[in-house]
């Protein structure tokens, strides 16, 4: 995983021989066993969260009083009924697990959505205004690389109020500098490519340059970038459910769970253990898959 | 070089009003301060605090006041301790420190020769496992780690306490935790920064008049490695911090992030606002102190 090096652009406009780029973009990705795996994992975690209402065997919110504390099935009192085991009024575990999908991605995709709009926009207004709004912008992208993320997360969604969308947009909002800082280093880059001096000589307007020119040539650094930040923001959302500043709603998510199951931790290990698993499994599946195509869509790397 | 100075602290200012802004906005946002700060209070007697309080002046007015405020120290008193918010997060941060500075030592000595042995023999199986870890360790959320080795040391081996800052051997699992939080990343710079110099061809050449391997490696690949490694670190403090906040919640360290955490759930903005303005200022701090490093260590700004 790339922190400081990101895919450059190609050094061609967009269109000339995509069809055999697209083939050996492929190639590369499946060569690597590693980024399959993660692919497959991915695949699972959507499918559990898009269709959790029909494959979770129970009720992820139906208690049981005297089923509670039930082990995994693979221990000595372990149920056939609960695979992971229930939790400490009796909910199953694993059909919990199954609907917590739709939360971490859901806000993982949305806050992406939102951190990619606002920072390419200001990305491509910074590289190709400069002058006083490109200081204006890195002085925004400065003040914001000055608090720790999760903190200024924490108050602000408790200062607004725990609710998902709440969530959704004060992780977007934290998590756009990026975006701007590698669309600004790009677009300056471009600036004094030959295409680009082609394109302004015969009359193309700024807008016309930025979209048809500019933007295409960002898309690999920001499909990346994209699959690296969703994996963040999933580990960001899960730290302010365990932090108690969640989504507000009754609704499981993983992080929740690992927070409620960590004060049974000694009784009963399961509880906090599995959540956690889905969240390890979940990102480093996307790390993976993200790093790999980062490799795939770089023409530097061999 | 003395304009370069003056030019970055003048950013510094001005980045430091930026934070300032951001601050003031946490309790802007959070509708009625007032409502909070007397809960049970009769509304006439809030509308009351509101004016004397200057709820009712125009934001920049507010604004201007409340940096006032910031330069001399004052955040306003907690709702909740009913003191002074600035002593309070003050008197926490020792531990804070200590807890990170505890995580960074075991980090750096984990990633440097870790990620040094990992660049040298690139595509070894070394390399490739420690390529795994940083993987493993970068999905890995902090606090549920924290909660996995309380399990596995507190509880199933019971040899350390499961929390608690009281002893030194309590403070072996939080710096420990926040340790496989931060070594990752560390680890990933240190590697991709000696892969930057390593065949660059000074160092072949320094390798081709025969000088000791290891010696090459360290005089001449690692120095030049550093400077990146280093401003990276620094943009990195703040993600630490952020790892700090959370494994003092998991083992109930009274440090600054427990500290901000509680305060955030009561609601206590003061406590809320100084703290968060404090480690902003610290993350700032170390930058500025990096970049000031960098201009030294590096000739080609130094000359200009």
């Amino acid at each position: 995983m790339a922190i400081g090096t990101l895919a450059p652009p190609l050094g061609v406009p967009a269109g000339a021989e995509r069809t055999t780029e697209r083939s050996r973009t492929w190639r590369k990705f499946a060569r690597n066993p590693a980024a399959i795996a993660g692919a497959l994992i991915l695949f699972m975690v959507v499918g559990a969260a898009v269709f959790a209402p029909w494959i979770a065997p129970h009720e992820p919110a139906r208690q049981s009083l005297i089923r509670r504390f039930t082990p995994p099935v693979w221990a000595e009192a372990g149920k056939t009924a609960h695979i992971l085991g229930t939790d400490q009024v009796g909910r199953d575990i694993l059909s919990r697990i199954i609907h917590g999908a739709r939360i971490s991605l859901m806000v993982g995709i949305a806050a992406v959505a939102v951190s990619m709009t606002v920072g390419v926009t200001l990305g491509l207004l910074s590289g190709f205004l400069q002058g006083r709004v490109d200081t204006v912008i890195m002085t925004v992208v400065d003040v914001t690389l000055s608090f720790p993320p999760l903190l200024l997360a924490l108050a602000f969604v408790a200062a607004l109020g725990p609710s998902v969308t709440t969530i959704i947009v004060v992780l977007g909002l934290t998590g756009w500098e990026r975006y701007t800082r590698v669309v600004r280093a790009e677009v300056l880059a471009l600036r004094e490519k030959d295409f680009m001096e082609a394109a302004r000589a015969m009359g193309a307007s700024s807008a016309r340059m930025v979209l048809r020119h500019v933007l295409p040539n960002t898309f690999s650094s920001i499909i990346v970038m994209s699959t690296l930040q969703v994996a963040q923001a999933i580990l960001q959302e899960a730290a302010l459910s365990f932090l108690g500043v969640g989504t507000g709603s009754a609704y499981p998510t993983w992080g929740q769970m690992i927070s409620l199951g960590r004060d049974f931790v000694s009784v009963a290990w399961w509880l906090p253990t599995f959540p956690g698993l889905a969240i390890l499994l979940t990102v480093l599946a996307i790390n993976l898959v993200g790093d790999r195509l980062r490799d795939a869509l770089d023409p530097r790397v061999g | 070089m003395l304009t370069l100075l003056i030019r970055r602290v003048v950013r510094l200012v001005v980045v430091l009003v930026g934070v300032s802004l951001v601050t003031f906005a946490i309790l802007q946002v959070s509708g009625d301060p007032v409502a909070l700060m007397m809960p049970e209070a009769p509304e006439a007697d809030r509308a009351v605090l509101r004016q004397n309080m200057g709820f009712n002046d125009p934001l920049a007015v507010q604004f201007v006041r409340f940096v006032g405020n910031i330069a001399r120290g004052d955040f306003g008193q907690s709702f909740f301790h009913r003191k002074p918010a600035l002593p309070l997060v003050l008197e926490r941060m020792p531990t804070t420190m200590l807890l990170t500075a505890l995580a960074m030592g075991l980090s750096l000595g984990l990633a440097l020769p870790v990620g040094i042995l990992s660049a040298v023999r690139r595509n070894s199986l070394f390399d490739h496992a420690a390529t795994f870890v940083v993987f493993l360790g970068t999905s890995m959320p902090v606090f549920w780690t924290g909660i996995m080795l309380i399990l596995l040391f507190a509880v199933q081996l019971r040899v350390l306490p499961v929390s608690g800052w009281e002893s030194w051997a309590a403070l072996i699992l939080p710096a420990f935790t926040l340790a496989t939080f931060s070594t990752p990343l560390l680890l990933r710079i240190v590697r991709s920064s000696m892969l930057e110099v390593i065949n660059l061809d000074y160092v072949r050449t320094a390798r081709a008049k025969g000088v000791s391997e290891w010696f090459v490696i360290c005089r001449h690949a690692l120095i030049n490695a550093a400077l990146p490694l280093v401003t990276v670190a620094g943009l990195q403090f703040g993600l630490l911090l952020g790892g700090a906040i959370v494994t003092e919640t998991v083992f109930a360290v009274p440090g600054l992030g427990r500290l901000v955490v509680g305060a955030i759930r009561q609601l206590d903005f003061p406590i809320v606002q100084a703290g968060v303005f404090v480690l902003a200022l610290i993350v700032v701090l170390v930058n500025f102190a990096v970049d000031m490093l960098y201009v030294y260590l590096n000739p080609q700004i130094r000359v200009r």
